[in-house]
């Protein structure tokens, strides 16, 4: 045992602060959004599919609600919606989804042709909304409860084990 | 197709570094010296086909190729063509490339110089930097390649980040990343030295000038994205000791530790297995804070678009190399322990205190930096430690280091130090007593506890750098480059010192709600709000106020505070007004609506924050001066190869 062995000891530990750390990361995503515990902005978007229904802060009223924010633009969104699909036949919560900075005509496309696992879209055609919900890059997910607080944030595409442990542990 | 060529090409790249890895070392451990020739031609080969891949990514940029993710994620049709080139590194993937393309470069200037080394020795630190750019490479192909097709294209991408948007933050990362990267040579050009377990030191003089250069980048670097974030976030501030920030400042205060042990070791032979270590260190904080920045184990305002299975392979990578570099080490060391001596009063001892105060500056920044992983680690909960911890924190060993350098430059090697200096030493402390004391209680009141000990240091430093070239002139001496570097270098320091004491003790800022025609006074200055009219930009719509200062009843300048709100990304962004000058600079910001005519306003008046900057430059400018002040008489970085000559009294330390 000599001391030049002790900067390798010293990186050792380090290295365990690291892994631990990795492990946790993917929960970081909760502290950075200030909307948590906090009620929903206030909005209202024209609704993308039915012109009559615009989409509004009162909709996430009684009911827990998934807020997706997409865009035919995003590549993630893509690879997210056979999720998004899936929780929509599992049933237990309504999708609202906000169509950001998009192409009204595409995005109905886009639905038509991957199907549409959405009860409501709102177009947020110059993204002012999405701001007010402090999105910084698509898809993000808001799991929103009956009172319209919003309790829990995830970014990036949502995937059925993220859904089951992230958001359906918290419905309960 | 094009895309797919650019693709292809860093493939290739990826082939040659390992080729480079490859050759560079098991050549030299073989002793096959037909394989040496290997690793240079790899290197070249790499370079050309990073120019490729890079100039097809400008391309797809210049073009506007909407069908590259990257592209569509991160530039737009209405984007200028200067940002829509800096766009190239506005994110993730592709300033993973630039980092490689700087590697490259650097790699590419050892090549050059390879006659200057003994051929095997020259060969291992290729080989060397031959795994850390396979490493690089690698990530960016398996999990942040910037060359993915989006399908189907979108019409239009999604703009550069805002904040981004700006001169300054276009310029910064690749002068950042030169000074980050630049320690990976002195990396190689150790382990080099552990590999082949060299008993002398002549390692540390053909380590030294790369070391001083990546060093003074890195200051550039980091100055201008404090002198950024001043000016852009508008809120006056110019350091957060953010995470970020910390991760480049770290490898910053270990290579100015690392510059000063090896004039230690390049003239006595001394500190030999310490500066192996510090330039182990040096580099293993640069892709330490790699880590930290990219894999979403911190979060700070700065954050890359984090994915863990990026920090995985970064962990794996950082396994691997540091955990490589330090087993060698552990393993090499003990051999190349020296055997000289040295007097508690010598330039030797100095060095070995500026060495340990600045490794526990540098201990401080990490154990802060780390603290809310720690913290997570030992479920103490969620906790993040801001300025109130970092300030004085810092202080503490810094204070110290700036008191001791008056004496250390004037201290001769091995014994004896300070006699003949002892009167130039009392008569410059005096003065400096007098001129900062003048500058406390005179000009700028009001100070804070600290704030005559910083003037009193900062002017100490100067006027103490200045006793040595200005005493070589008066006697009609030519300055060595060493010494006129390692002076200037030091003023930078005191005159740093000194804009970072005035900033601190003396900004004066306020908040108020105006209507067109109010008008306050700060510290003299009268600021006149005169109203707010519309703007409309390349690819922004705002506000532009109108603050006329004026002192006196003389007009001083005219303020234009913006906001702006980005089409694309609909994000808002305050740009601050500055009126600069060397003595003070005057700020207005434009805050929100208040109704009845009225906006919220924020003026700042901050003496002498250009010297923080300033003094970082000139620092910077110190250390390029010794290198290629050197150069330029000829002898160069040649005579590396010859014995060590110890001159009397050349010691740029």
């Amino acid at each position: 045992m000599n001391r030049f062995i002790l900067p390798l000891g010293a990186f050792g530990l380090l290295l365990v602060v690291l892994v631990v750390g990795l492990v946790h990361a993917p929960e970081k995503g909760i502290i950075v959004s200030p909307l948590l515990g906090k009620p929903a902005p206030q909005f209202s978007l024209p609704g993308l599919l039915d012109q009559t229904s615009p989409l509004q802060a009162q909709s996430l009223r009684g009911h827990w609600t998934l807020v997706n924010v997409w865009g035919t633009w995003c590549g993630e969104c893509r690879a997210e919606h056979e999720t998004l699909l899936a929780i929509k036949a599992q049933g237990r919560v309504p999708i609202y989804g906000i169509d950001w900075k998009d192409d009204d005509a595409q995005a109905r496309a886009w639905l038509n042709e991957l199907g549409n696992p959405y009860d409501r879209v709102g177009a947020d055609r110059e993204g002012r909304v999405a701001i007010d919900w402090g999105v910084y890059g698509a898809p993000e997910s808001f799991l929103v409860n009956p009172e319209g607080t919003v309790v829990y944030k995830y970014v990036g595409a949502l995937t059925l084990e993220v859904w089951q442990r992230e958001f359906l542990s918290r419905l309960l | 197709m094009i895309v797919e060529l650019g693709h292809y090409a860093l493939i290739l790249a990826l082939l040659l570094a390992a080729a480079q890895a490859f050759f560079g070392l098991a050549g030299p451990a073989l002793a096959r010296e037909r394989w040496f020739g290997a690793a240079p031609s790899a290197a070249a080969g790499q370079l050309v086909f990073l120019a490729l891949a890079t100039t097809v990514l400008v391309h797809a940029f210049i073009e506007d190729d909407f069908s590259v993710r990257y592209v569509a994620e991160n530039s737009n049709s209405a984007l200028p063509l200067f940002y829509r080139i800096a766009a190239l590194w506005g994110a993730h993937e592709g300033s993973l490339l630039l980092w490689i393309d700087v590697l490259s470069l650097w790699t590419i200037a050892v090549v050059a110089r390879l006659r200057f080394l003994p051929p095997a020795f020259g060969t291992r630190v290729l080989g060397v930097l031959g795994i850390i750019s396979f490493g690089f490479l690698a990530f960016t192909l398996f999990t942040s390649d910037p060359f993915v097709r989006l399908t189907p294209p979108v019409p239009d991408g999604n703009d550069l980040n805002p904040v981004l948007q700006d001169f300054a933050l276009a310029i910064h990362p690749p002068i950042l990343y030169t000074g980050y990267v630049g320690f990976s040579v002195s990396f190689a050009f150790a382990c080099a030295a552990m590999i082949e377990g060299r008993r002398d030191q002549l390692w540390a003089r053909w380590m030294r000038p790369w070391t001083v250069i990546a060093w003074a980048f890195l200051a550039w670097g980091i100055a201008l994205g404090s002198w950024w974030a001043y000016y852009e976030l508008g809120w006056g501030g110019f350091w957060f000791w953010d995470p970020v920030e910390n991760a480049s400042f770290m490898p910053w205060l270990v290579g100015t530790a690392l510059i000063h042990s090896l004039a230690v070791t390049d003239k006595r032979g001394l500190f030999k297995s310490w500066t192996l270590l510090l330039a182990v260190a040096a580099f293993s904080l640069s892709l330490l804070g790699t880590f930290l920045v990219r894999s979403g184990v911190l979060v700070s305002v700065h954050s890359f678009a984090a994915d863990p299975r990026r920090g995985i392979f970064i962990l794996g990578f950082l396994i691997i190399m540091i955990g490589g570099a330090l087993t060698l080490y552990a393993w090499r060391a003990p051999r190349m322990v020296s055997q000289a001596g040295f007097e508690l009063v010598s330039r030797e001892a100095f060095l070995l205190f500026n060495n340990l105060l600045l490794v526990i500056a540098a201990t401080v920044v990490f154990g802060g930096t780390m603290a809310p992983l720690i913290a997570g680690t030992l479920h103490l909960g969620t906790l993040s430690v801001g300025p109130p911890y970092f300030n004085p924190s810092f202080l503490v060993p810094v204070l110290p280091l700036l008191a001791l350098l008056s004496l250390g430059i004037h201290a001769r090697w091995r014994r004896g130090g300070l006699r003949e200096s002892r009167r130039r030493l009392l008569v410059s402390f005096a003065f400096s007593l007098v001129l900062a004391l003048a500058l406390v209680f005179g000009v700028y009141a009001h100070p804070l506890p600290l704030t005559p000990i910083g003037a009193v240091l900062g002017v100490w430093i100067i006027l103490s750098s200045l006793i040595d070239p200005l005493d070589r002139l008066r006697r009609g001496i030519r300055v060595p480059a060493a010494i006129l570097g390692m002076a200037i270098a030091h003023i930078g320091l005191g005159m740093f010192v000194l804009g970072i004491t005035f900033v601190q003790s003396n900004t004066l800022e306020r908040d108020i709600a105006l209507k067109p025609g109010g008008s306050v006074t700060l510290a003299g200055y009268n600021f006149r709000f005169d109203g707010v009219q519309n703007i409309e930009g390349p690819n922004y719509e705002g506000l532009r106020g109108t603050v006329t200062v004026t002192s006196d009843g003389k007009p001083v300048t005219v303020l234009h505070p913006e906001k702006r709100r980005f089409w694309v990304q609909g994000s808002v962004q305050t740009t601050a007004a500055i009126a600069d000058g060397l003595h003070r600079d005057l700020l207005a910001s434009l805050g929100d609506d208040v109704g009845a005519g009225a906006y919220s306003l924020r003026f700042q008046y901050r003496p002498l924050i250009r010297f923080v900057w300033l003094g970082a430059f000139i620092m910077a400018m110190g250390g390029v001066t010794v290198v290629f002040g050197r150069r330029q008489r000829g002898a160069g970085w040649a005579e590396a190869a010859q014995p060590s000559t110890v001159a009397a009294d050349t010691g740029s330390a």
